[in-house]
């Protein structure tokens, strides 16, 4: 018999193993999506100066000259090998792609994986609260603010948010906390320039520059993370196991959290797997509104300038990253619950 | 619980023949017990009714409305009053009529994205949970190809292939990434469904593949493709509405409360009714088509009896 944790092995790999060729053809797709709808030249052949020998060198040294397909697997080829090419859109002076991707993802992904523990936490308490006290004014307060959130685009939220930041930071003035907050202490911009010169300063304007863009991505995810563990939660309560333990006469506090806690949170798991996409997009477009460097900016400039490797890469992370969220939270059903066992 | 016991009573004593028909309870079809319910979920019925409100406005109103528009005649950033409830925009464009042409656009997207992706979901989902073996590993496979690539890129490329902007390529690229979840549930559905007694009995009197998918099991999921279809609506109109605000979604000469929005977001500190009108109606959109689908969802289930009979 093997040992559990090999087993485990196995099935991890086995995962990843699966998800490879659907992103073969994901990348092959957008692939001949990008490059075929573009010329990253374009520009340059509008401007008389450049000589067309000089526009056919620059075109073979990219690989233009060759057919989609081909120009795919000379990209696969290097990608594979670490080469994830060069930018070709204009003012990046051929800046290679992997550095500039990989700063980009770094900076969404400090902002959602923040966030989302955030709206996880806060959802899952919220929710057990509701379910615990039932038609309860609490309950009815977290059911009407999780609709409201949950039915509002997170643009506007982030918009909103951003609005009553200049508001604050006036009445954060006029208390005369700017010199301990910063003036102005909450950022509407991208963080590049946080003061790093001391731990409090540091804290401070770290929350100010993260603060508005984590609670706008969290709206929405603790509006369905805490409706799900509601719902849940309910369930489990109303299951036979949870009478036996009440019959056997365990205290309520016992029950809720050793018998019906536990097993309650199993949906949400699967809700965070299924919803990392949805959270990495509504990510992009909070960085939009709050003019920060990350995915969204790229993806955009990306596209517009039809930089295909910049493109590739950007794909290659996102569709990564869900692969791995989802291979996580199957891992956690196994930790979470005894009867479900991977490999 | 009472009412029911007496339901049970009624139909335990007609079976025994003692009470004369007329005072019988009328028999009741699944579908009249689910409209029944629907019917008595208050906060369902009400939302309908604001839905329906904001739906006759928008395709009403616009024929009446004083001003048109795409009339620029009037002045730059009126305040609002009497003649321009919601002021003007920056172009002086009045933006009652910007809002409601915005709204059509986004109900006209939101709903052909959820007929479409329902449609789509449901045969995929469907026809992999049936058939099982290669057709079910191969579309598995394709649902999880569009579940990595993100929607927003998607968008953005193909918006750029089809060199895009109207409000149907909008809408079919949406609907392109929209499908997945109503699939995964139809699959898990048709699954357990063709394990029954009553798709065997089809099989057995001679029913073809196409013949059990579509007249024995989708009839028998119709609660949860309503209750999906219908949130799918709601997550359409937000879904269009994000796009739209980054730039890679409708393109003018069409128009949606997203690209409505985005127009004049900068207007927020100093002139707040030109954003707070089109979001305060996006919101109500979204929302009354989640409480909707909230007691849908509660209607179809059978394990809820709260209704009086």
């Amino acid at each position: 018999m093997r040992s559990s944790s090999l087993n485990l092995v196995i099935y991890i790999l086995r995962r990843l193993a699966i998800s490879i060729p659907v992103l073969l053809v994901g990348t092959f797709l957008c692939f001949v999506m990008v490059a075929g709808t573009g010329d990253p030249l374009g520009e340059l052949r509008q401007n008389p100066t450049i000589s067309k020998e000089a526009l056919a060198a620059t075109a073979a040294k990219l690989g233009l000259d060759q057919g989609i397909v081909p120009r795919y697997f000379t990209w696969l080829g290097d990608f594979l090998s670490g080469n994830w090419g060069i930018s070709i859109a204009q003012g990046n002076a051929l800046a290679p792609v992997a550095p500039k991707v990989m700063a980009a993802f770094g900076v969404t992904l400090k902002l959602v994986v923040g966030a989302e523990i955030l709206a996880l936490i806060i959802g899952i308490i919220v929710g057990v609260l509701a379910a615990v006290k039932q038609y309860s004014i609490i309950d009815y307060l977290a059911t009407t603010l999780a609709f409201l959130l949950f039915s509002m685009p997170i643009f506007c939220v982030a918009i909103v948010l951003k609005n009553y930041a200049i508001e604050i930071n006036g009445w954060v003035r006029d208390l005369g906390l700017a010199d301990i907050l910063g003036n102005p202490w909450l950022r509407t911009t991208s963080p590049e320039q946080l003061k790093t010169d001391g731990v409090g300063d540091f804290i401070t304007s770290t929350i100010g520059a993260y603060l508005l863009p984590t609670l706008s991505i969290m709206a929405i995810s603790f509006a369905a993370y805490s409706r799900f563990q509601r719902a849940s939660m309910l369930e489990v309560l109303g299951s036979d196991y949870v009478r036996t333990a009440r019959a056997k006469g365990l205290g309520n506090g016992r029950v809720i959290f050793r018998h019906a806690f536990r097993n309650a949170l199993i949906p949400v798991t699967t809700l965070f797997s299924v919803n990392f996409g949805s959270v990495l997009a509504g990510a992009i477009i909070t960085e939009t509104v709050f003019n920060w460097h990350g995915m969204g900016t790229l993806l955009v400039e990306a596209v517009s300038k039809n930089d295909t490797q910049v493109m590739m890469g950007w794909l290659v992370v996102i569709a990564s990253s869900v692969i791995v969220a989802n291979l996580i939270a199957d891992l956690m059903y196994g930790v979470l619950d005894p009867r479900i066992r991977v490999g | 619980m009472a009412d029911l016991n007496s339901l049970l009573a009624s139909e335990t004593a007609s079976a025994e023949g003692t009470l004369p028909p007329e005072a019988l309870p009328e028999p009741r079809s699944q579908g009249k017990l689910v409209l029944r319910k629907f019917l008595h979920h208050k906060l369902a019925m009400a939302s309908t009714a604001v839905l329906i409100l904001i739906v006759l406005l928008s395709i009403v109103l616009p024929l009446f409305w004083k001003h048109n528009y795409e009339d620029s005649s009037f002045p730059s950033f009126a305040k609002p009053s009497a003649d321009f409830p919601l002021g003007t925009t920056q172009v002086g464009k009045d933006m009652v009529a910007q809002v409601l042409r915005g709204t059509q656009y986004s109900l006209l997207i939101a709903l052909t994205v959820s007929i479409l992706a329902t449609v789509v979901g449901v045969v995929l989902g469907a026809i992999a949970g049936y058939l099982r073996g290669f057709s079910d590993s191969t579309i598995s496979r394709v649902t999880d190809l569009f579940l990595i690539i993100p929607q927003i890129a998607a968008a953005a490329i193909l918006a750029k292939v089809f060199g895009g902007g109207s409000w149907y390529i909008v809408a079919l690229v949406l609907a392109a990434f929209a499908w997945m979840q109503i699939a995964r549930i139809t699959r898990a559905e048709a699954m357990s469904l063709s394990q029954r007694e009553f798709v065997d009995a089809a099989r057995a009197s001679g029913a073809g593949t196409f013949r059990i998918i579509f007249k024995h099991l989708v009839p028998n999921m119709v609660g949860s493709i309503t209750v999906n279809a219908t949130l799918a609506v709601a997550q359409a109109v937000l879904a269009e509405a994000a796009l739209s605000f980054i730039g890679l979604g409708v393109q003018l000469p069409d128009t949606s409360l997203g690209r409505v929005i985005l127009e004049n977001y900068a207007q927020l500190q100093t002139r707040p009714a030109l954003f707070f009108g089109p979001f305060i109606v996006l919101v109500l959109i979204s929302l009354t088509i989640n409480f909707i689908g909230d007691g849908l969802r509660d209607a179809f289930d059978p394990r809820q009896r709260r209704m009086k009979a």
